[in-house]
């Protein structure tokens, strides 16, 4: 006891310290924390990267594009759930912002207000962004929603738990609770399709070519050649959810 | 062990290790076992995603079949718009031609869809019509062919 049992435990904390600390970073320089730390990073460099792009100039709100994607995906018909929908955004001369999108869009939509009294109109249709810093596969418990391999943000259904997390956390509040599956339920870009070389249905129907997606990593597809040539902004950019739709010519009223 | 260690630490890290030891058992059996696989979640979701049944089977599908109406849509300014804009979900019936038919949308309304008159809708985008003035006891396709839109029929 006294001075010479001080010295010595200092020594052996000291030599204890010092294993740990290099045991902590040897094991962390030879890589096999990676079996520990769950990470989303992309495996394989020869997989797509998907983006969207919407072009809003181009964008004529018929609503098909709601519309089939109910069909296909098994989405109910009752206005409150949609995996894609179209809003109108009316800019009066006296400056105040009307935002509609009755169903959607899926029954195409009336002019409410008289011509002579419009600055600008438009229609944006939105969808899920497919973030590739998606808050909402952050904040899921258990693991249910994820950024699949190809970039393309999925849900498992017989995962989740319902907790409606995801649902309070997407900014782009393209995420809804499935009324029969209690569930969370978003677009998934179809990737049913992309995985049969089809194209996702919003893209495939809509007539004038406002929807695109493509590979971000090939610099010869059709999305990244518009990205170079037109001005593109994001949704929200300030949340940085790394968000992967793109939107040409985008107005600053937009939410 | 040239140094004293306390008994209670002894008990301690004992009843430490018996805890950790269940949990890691428990969790053993109760995570999946893709969990991991490619990142934070269960990895056969992505096959069990996939497995998702198609209903609209793709402009590709239709041309087996019509590839004469292919050519007439070709030719005039329809020719971007794809058959299940109009036609709607055509997988089953590109599967078994006969038994499911597609809609026929024959109604203004449904023509009205894209062309009717809005203020937000840029003329470059479309042509527009005003559907409460142009010829309101006709329907469209009395006068306009339906694939080849300015091919008129009269």
């Amino acid at each position: 006891m006294g001075n010479e049992r001080v010295k010595s435990s200092r020594r052996k904390f000291l030599k204890s310290a010092a294993t740990i600390a290099g045991s902590a970073i040897g094991f962390n320089l030879l890589g096999s924390s990676r079996y520990l730390v769950f990470a989303a990073e992309p495996k394989e460099e020869a997989l797509p990267w998907y983006g969207i792009v919407i072009d809003i100039e181009k964008c004529i709100g018929c609503g098909k594009c709601a519309k089939s994607c109910k069909i296909e995906n098994d989405v109910p018909q009752e206005p409150f759930f949609f995996r894609t929908w179209v809003e109108q955004y009316t800019v009066e001369n006296n400056g105040s912002v009307d935002i509609i999108s009755p169903n959607g869009g899926i029954d195409g939509f009336e002019q409410q207000v008289p011509d002579e009294e419009v600055f600008k109109s438009f229609f944006v249709p939105k969808m899920c962004n497919h973030c590739s810093k998606s808050p909402c596969t952050q904040v899921c418990p258990v693991g249910a929603t994820f950024e699949s391999p190809e970039g393309i943000t999925l849900i498992d259904e017989k995962y989740c738990i319902g907790c409606r997390y995801c649902v309070q956390a997407c900014p782009y509040g393209c995420r809804f609770i499935h009324p029969v599956k209690k569930v969370a339920n978003k677009c998934t870009l179809c990737y049913h399709r992309l995985k049969k070389g089809l194209d996702p249905v919003c893209m495939e129907v809509c007539p004038t070519g406002a929807r695109m997606y493509g590979n971000l990593r090939d610099k010869d597809s059709k999305i990244v050649k518009f990205l170079k040539e037109h001005t593109t902004h994001v949704l929200r950019p300030n949340l940085n959810t790394g968000s992967k739709l793109y939107y040409n010519a985008l107005s600053m009223e937009v939410r | 062990m040239n140094f004293f260690i306390p008994p209670q630490l002894k008990r301690l890290v004992l009843a430490f290790a018996i805890f950790i030891s269940a949990f890691l058992i428990i969790r053993h059996f109760l995570v999946p076992e893709t969990f991991g696989q490619y990142g934070f979640y269960r990895g056969a979701s992505l096959e069990e995603t996939a497995q998702t049944p198609v209903m609209y089977a793709g402009q590709e599908a239709c041309f087996t079949c019509h590839q004469d109406i292919e050519d007439l849509k070709q030719q005039d300014v329809h020719s971007e718009v794809r058959c299940e804009t109009c036609h709607g979900p055509g997988q089953k019936h590109s599967e078994n031609g006969d038994t499911t038919l597609l809609e026929n949308p024959v109604s203004r309304e449904s023509c009205g869809m894209c062309h009717s008159k809005n203020v937000a809708k840029k003329k470059e985008a479309i042509f527009q019509i005003n559907l409460k003035e142009h010829y309101i006891d006709k329907k469209c396709i009395d006068c306009h062919n339906h694939h080849q839109p300015w091919v008129m029929k009269e």
